[in-house]
Order: structure tokens, then sequence, then C-alpha cells
């Protein structure tokens, strides 16, 4: 929208902003005590070069309390060439704040009781020194997912987790079985790769053939609806320690 | 539209000449149900994507079969192909503002998104992607005219379709202009801004054409307001203007909002096409989120602040403009879930009685019944199994937020995602068996917030969501009166955007989320079997019918292309 301005001038103008205008809206523009926060404001959208900005600077807005501001049309524009560097929204950005606010005994008792989660993990394990594998938050999206879905993220790619084949056994009205690594299903159609690597598929029709679909994410997908958010927030704590 | 109003245009079509054969569309098509054409968007006014045609019925539809395919490019065209190809497309007329297009693949060149509905007039198609529009035979996809319109930008995230008023049509750009075409030749008869592009406005709507007026919308993901227009379709000029959100001191609406600055900025973007009762003369729609749209600390701090009229089914005058009635869907929603979805309209029995209902499946996972004459609440269900944000419902039956599953710093695990239980996939309702079928998604996400300072917040900022998992996707009915799912069929791809149509003959038409057209046979209070399928890789809008020589037709699109199949 804006095409950026010379550093110069964007300083001067965050200058000039702080001195005139950030008690009523904010040091930072988004807002203050009786000014509206001006980043998203329609006006500084629309403005292209102070020639929105510069007649309401000049003029106030009696209306809504604004005083007039006794400053250059020059000085103004630079006022809005910092206004239009200003970021708009951080949308899809990680946020790099401190998760962790469980409690690491809480999440070692879940871990070892009520959670159930020994039945496939352990800290000495699969688990040892996951601490210092991943950040937090990371292991906290690992907890719920278990590695798997892809953990699609709105800004980043995929963890670098291993994560085992789902696997499907097709069998046959003869009695023939087949089973492998599942390529892909529908309602119309089921495709393996056997234990040769070989790519199989076979034409479904209701019930025939009979086909049966592991996932060893299932626990953590039937887990979905039972969370809680404390104990996500536990397990996290007491996985942190695990370096 | 008033009666003697109703019939000048009638009279004045005849006049002109507009009968059997000829092409432009005889408005007195828009008020039944789409048999021989598909004039607006949902084919018809209620939204409720039931076909009464029955020539392709449960025990032919295992015949039906591929009749033409027609694959279009976007942008300017022309050219000369090569030696081995087909002959290139006409080449497309041109025009918009920019002198420089943005490029935009998909609009200005290259395979477009076909997300939208197509328009079957007498035997023409037409149909739009962002920045482009076609007029296409509809008995063998033969290209008539293709437009073009230069960008100056703006998110080309879809367009839903176009409208038609006698022989003009109407479309709306990404860079937020109201295009009017002339249908037979595709010619520009003139264009209007609809929004303020400065203010990072988009517009996708399919615009609906009710009497004289062409019924406009637009979006934005900035903090911006939302807003419904009415333009003349004539002379393109604008007949009223309804803002979404208060404006002005003493708007009725603001004691729901924090501050006069936060309405001003607040969101209820009108991005969805809407319903219509003839009856009452209602033009009924949803409205957008609030913004911004991951904290309401400024915007709603406190719990009286129900941000409206955002997430809310509205009630419009079509002749005036005005709001008759609403009811909002997600008071005070604080995770970007609209409530756009189609207000289906139904004439059923509720509690014993015959009533007029209309019905929206939202985004939000729950489900509404209200009376679509006054509004009256009379039913809501959560749909979603999956949906864990509400603490239960009010007095109201409005689903009350549980702010701890806002976006919070350490995480919260949510459903539904961001993309929603359902979104703007088209649902459909069936009188014959009395369900209302939707597609419904079950991800979980972490929801994380990024900045504890809500002044940091515009827009969609300020959340870091990861998708951790999902029950999976699966077509489900609602029986309205109960609140009851019938049944819950499992689908096996993901896939969003899946819009329905259900017809006479039994029969559901859509994408089964894993690349095939399918069309399955609805048993009532059973679950459908899948009767017929082609795998023809993607089906990206929802699938229409109508009739042409006495022949009915399905007709999808996908993958750049237009697929029509009948029975040979």
């Amino acid at each position: 929208m804006h095409p950026p301005a010379a550093p110069e001038q964007v300083a001067h103008g965050q200058l000039l902003f702080r001195s005139n205008c950030s008690f009523c809206h904010g040091s930072d523009a988004r807002g203050g005590e009786k000014g509206p926060n001006l980043v998203r404001d329609q006006v500084v959208l629309r403005d292209q070069n102070g020639e929105v900005i510069t007649p309401i600077v000049q003029n106030g807005i009696p209306s809504a309390g604004m005083p007039k501001f006794a400053l250059s049309a020059a000085d103004i524009t630079d006022i809005a060439a910092w206004l239009h560097s200003q970021p708009l929204s951080d949308r899809g950005e990680p946020s790099r704040l401190d998760i962790l606010v469980g409690d690491a005994k809480a999440g070692a008792a879940y871990f070892n009781g009520a959670g159930r989660c020994t039945q496939c993990h352990s800290t000495t394990g699969d688990l040892a020194g996951i601490g210092g594998r991943y950040e937090p938050k990371m292991i906290q999206n690992l907890i719920v997912s278990g590695g798997g879905y892809g953990m699609r993220r709105r800004s980043a790619g995929a963890p670098p987790v291993k994560q085992q084949p789902v696997t499907v056994t097709v069998t046959f009205p003869s009695g023939e079985r087949v089973q492998g690594a599942l390529d892909h299903i529908s309602a119309f159609i089921i495709a393996l790769r056997d234990s040769n690597g070989t790519y199989r598929s076979f034409a479904r029709h209701d019930s025939i053939p009979k086909v049966v679909v592991t996932n060893p994410l299932q626990w953590h997908i039937d887990m979905l609806p039972q969370w809680r958010d404390a104990d996500i927030h536990d397990l996290t704590a007491y996985f942190v320690t695990l370096k | 539209m008033t009666r003697t109003v109703a019939l000048v245009l009638l009279i004045g079509s005849c006049l002109t000449g507009s009968s059997l054969g000829a092409q432009g569309l005889d408005s007195a098509t828009l008020t039944r149900p789409a048999t021989n054409a598909w004039p607006t968007y949902a084919g018809d006014y209620s939204q409720r994507r039931f076909s009464t045609l029955n020539q392709i019925d449960t025990t032919n539809v295992r015949h039906l079969t591929l009749a033409w395919v027609r694959r279009l490019t976007a942008g300017a065209g022309g050219g000369e192909g090569n030696w081995f190809g087909p002959p290139p497309g006409p080449p497309a007329i041109t025009g918009g503002v920019a002198e420089n297009p943005v490029n935009a693949p998909g609009s200005t060149s290259g395979s477009p998104r076909l997300s939208g509905s197509i328009l079957q007039v007498n035997g023409i198609l037409y149909l739009s992607s962002p920045d482009n529009a076609w007029a296409i035979d509809a008995r063998d996809g033969h290209v008539l005219w293709h437009y073009w319109w230069k960008s100056r930008g703006g998110t080309h995230i879809g367009s839903r379709g176009m409208a038609m008023y006698g022989d003009w049509l109407y479309f709306e750009t990404p860079d937020d202009y109201l295009v009017s075409l002339d249908a037979k030749t595709g010619a520009e008869r003139w264009h209007k801004e609809i929004s303020d592009f400065s203010q990072q406005y988009f517009s996708t709507m399919a615009p609906v054409v009710v009497g004289n007026h062409v019924l406009v919308g637009t979006g934005d993901d900035l903090d911006a307001p939302g807003f419904l227009q009415s333009f003349d379709p004539t002379t393109g000029e604008l007949q009223w203007k309804l803002y979404t959100v208060p404006m002005e001191k003493g708007d009725a609406a603001l004691s729901t909002w924090g501050s006069l600055d936060a309405a001003r900025h607040g969101g209820a973007q009108v991005w969805m096409p809407g319903s219509y009762d003839p009856e009452t003369q209602l033009y009924i729609f949803g409205t957008g989120n609030p913004v911004p749209a991951y904290t309401a600390a400024l915007r709603a701090p406190r719990d009286t602040h129900t941000n409206l009229y955002t997430c809310a089914v509205v009630a419009v005058n079509v002749n005036t403009g005005k709001i008759v009635w609403y009811y909002q869907t997600s008071p005070n929603d604080t995770h970007d879930w609209d409530s756009t979805q189609p207000p289906v309209l139904v004439d059923g029995t509720f509690a014993g009685k015959p009533r007029k209902l209309v019905m929206q499946a939202a985004r939000n996972g729950y489900f509404f019944v209200l009376d679509r004459t006054t509004g009256e609440h009379l039913l809501t269900v959560k749909y979603s199994d999956a949906a864990n944000w509400a603490a239960g419902l009010n007095a109201k039956g409005q689903p009350v937020r549980n702010p701890a599953k806002d976006n919070t710093v350490a995480g919260s695990l949510v459903s539904p995602d961001n993309g929603g239980a359902t979104n703007w996939n088209p649902p459909s309702y069936s009188p014959q068996t009395g369900l209302f079928y939707i597609v419904l998604h079950e991800v979980y996400t972490m929801y994380y917030l990024t900045n504890t300072d809500p002044r940091m917040l515009v827009g969609l900022g300020g959340s870091e969501q990861v998708d951790v998992g999902s029950l999976g996707a699966s077509l489900i009915a609602i029986d309205y009166q109960t609140g009851k799912l019938a049944w819950k069929y499992r689908l096996w791809g993901g896939g969003g955007g899946i819009g329905l149509l259900t017809t006479a003959g039994g029969l559901l038409f859509m994408h089964d989320g894993s690349g095939s057209l399918v069309a399955y046979g609805l048993q009532g209070a059973k679950p459908p079997t899948p009767l017929w399928h082609a795998q023809i890789g993607s089906v990206d809008n929802a699938p229409e019918t109508y009739t042409l020589d006495g022949q009915q037709y399905v007709l999808v699109a996908g993958d750049g292309a237009v697929w029509a199949f009948s029975l040979q």
C-alpha cells in the first residue's frame, strides 16, 4: 500500500510524533488516553504522502476533542511516513512468549497415572532427553498431536518427528489377506504398499473387500475431546525437565 | 418489490421480446424453484439447494455419464496456441482501472479457481473467477466470450459467482469494483466502486438480484467496518448502504461495544450471498466476525459488549435497507468464526405447527433455527461433537464464550480450527427427507496468543495456531425439529469447500473429499449409499442441476474446468 520512505524521514517523523501526538495516541500510535489507534485508522490508510493527514492535524477535529497543531506540511508528511511504516498486523507470526505455566510434578504424576502415557511412552526410552531436543511450544504441540496430522501450522513447516505409518489390512471374500502401509483410501479404492514396498490398489464396493485401518496415533486422536488444558500444560512443564 | 412493479417488469420484458429462445433472464424465474435454469447464486432465493428435478434418480443415476468438459484459462487469453493443441479461446475483452495489473496466477494467467456458482439462463452458462468472467454454451461447453478485469490487487481468494438482471450480468472484483456486463457480448456496461481499496477491502461475493436491487457485499481482514449495499441494475447508482456495525454516536447498538472507535473498526463483513423471502421482502444474510479477531479486551471489555451486529443472521427490508430483525449466533466471538454461512429458508413443521423458518449451520459449530418473519429463536444445537469453546447456551440459545478457550499465552486446545466446523461451502435441505445436510469438519488446534498488549492486535494478528489433530470430516444430517443428528457419514478425505445439492430423485451430489464427484442415495434416517461416482480429481464448487432440451444435467467445476454430466 505504501512504498517504504527514506529512513531519515521515518526517523524524523517518529520524533515529531513522540513530541506532539503520543500523549493522546500512544507512543506507538496504537491508541492512548484520548486518541484512537492510528496504525489501523482509515485516514492513515487512505493517505499517501500526508495530503489527507495534513489538514486534519493543522485544523484539529474540534468535535472529537483533537486540537490543531501548527506543524508544517513537510513535518506532517514525515509523521505520515512514520505512521505508514508501522506494521499493520503480525498475522501468522509465531508466539515468542513463554508458554510454560504448568506444574512439572503434576505433569509427572499425570504421565505415570491418569494420562496412561506409559502404555506407549517412556521417559528413559523414546522420550529421553526430549526437553533438550525441542522448544517448549513444540513439545506441547507434540504431546497433543503425537507428531501426526502433519502439524500444519500457519507460519512454519512440520516438526522433525519421524512418524509411524498408518497400516491397513484388506480381506477378500476368499479369505486372502493383504497388509501394508496405507497410501490412500476412499469409498471406492484402497491403495497400500505391501511389506516388499510394492504399490497395490483394489476397488472397493461397500464392505468388499473388508478394510481395517490402524492408526498408531489413535490414542492421541481419541484424547482430543478429553484433554484438560491444565494437564497439557503440566505435561509440557514436566517434559521440559527431561534433559 | 411490490406487485405493481413486478407486473410492470413482466410487461416490460414481454415488450422487449424476452421470451422463449431469447437470452435474457425473466425475473419471474427467480421466484420459482430452479428447473430449466440456475438463475441466481443458490439456484433459488431459499438457498436450500434442493432441486425438484427427478429425471435422474436412485434407479438410473448409475448411468450418469460425462456430456462435456471445458477447461478454462484466466487472463488476457488469445495468443496463438501451439501446433498440437486445441486452438486458443477467444481473446478476452479487457476492463479494469489498473495500468499494470498485479500478477496473480489464476487471475492474470493459468488455471482459474472455479469455486463459485455458475448461472444457466436460456442455455448459456455464466461463470466467474477472480477478475474473469465467461459465457459458455451449456450444450457443448463452447466459450462465447471471456471478459478479463485488470486488477490493482487485493486478496484473490475467489469469486463466488455472478448475478443476472434481464440481459445484464454483475460480478465483484477482488479490487472492489462491481462490474456489469452485457450478457450477449461480454462488453462492459459500467463499473462502480464497492469499497475503499486503501482500507484493504477485497470483494468476492456473488451479487444477488432482487427486483430492481443488485445486492452487493464486500470483505476485509483488517479492522474495517462491514456493510451491505444495493445498486440500481440499470445505472449502477447506489440505492442504499447499510453498515453492520454502529458508526455514529446514538446508534442503538453502540452500547454493545467498548467504544465508538472500536465499533467503527469492528468488522461484521458481509461477504456471502443471502437469502430472500418474497412474502416479507426480507433479505436475510449472515455477518462476519468482530475485529481485532483474537482479543476482545478493547472492543468488548464487559460481558454486555456482544459487538452487534457481528456474527449474526440479519434480516433487512430489501427496499429500505433497514434492519428488521437480527439474531447473533456468536456474541463476542474471539476465534474469527464468521456467521456468514447460508441462512436456508424452509417452510416446515416445528413443534407440531407449520412455521416459516430460517436455519443456519454456523462456522462456530452450532446450528440455529429461527422464525424468519420475526427472528424468534426456536432451536440451537451443537452439531459439532468436537466444538469445545463455549460454556453452554444462554437463555436466548446463544453459545456462551468460555474465556479459557480464547487464544492464551500458554496455549488452549480448541475445536473448531480457524476454518471452522463449516465455512462458505453451501449446505442443502431436502423437503423429501426433512433433513439439513452439511459437511462437518472436526479439527483441533492449539491457539496461542502472541502479544499480551491488546493494542498491538489488528485484524487477524496476534494468534499462532497449530493444528494438532482431527476427528475427521463427515457428511451429517440434522433433523431441524429435534436438533438431533440422524446420522454422521465419515469421509476419508479431509478437504474443505464441499458444497451440496439434493434432488427430488432422492440423491445428494457432492465432492467426497477424495477427488470424486459422488451421487449418494438418501435413505432418510439411514446413512446414505454412494450410487455413482466419477474420479475427476477435484470439485471446487457446489454441484448444480437443470434441464436443457428435456435432459437433466449435473454441473460442477474443478481444477479450472467445468464438467457437465447427464444420462445418455
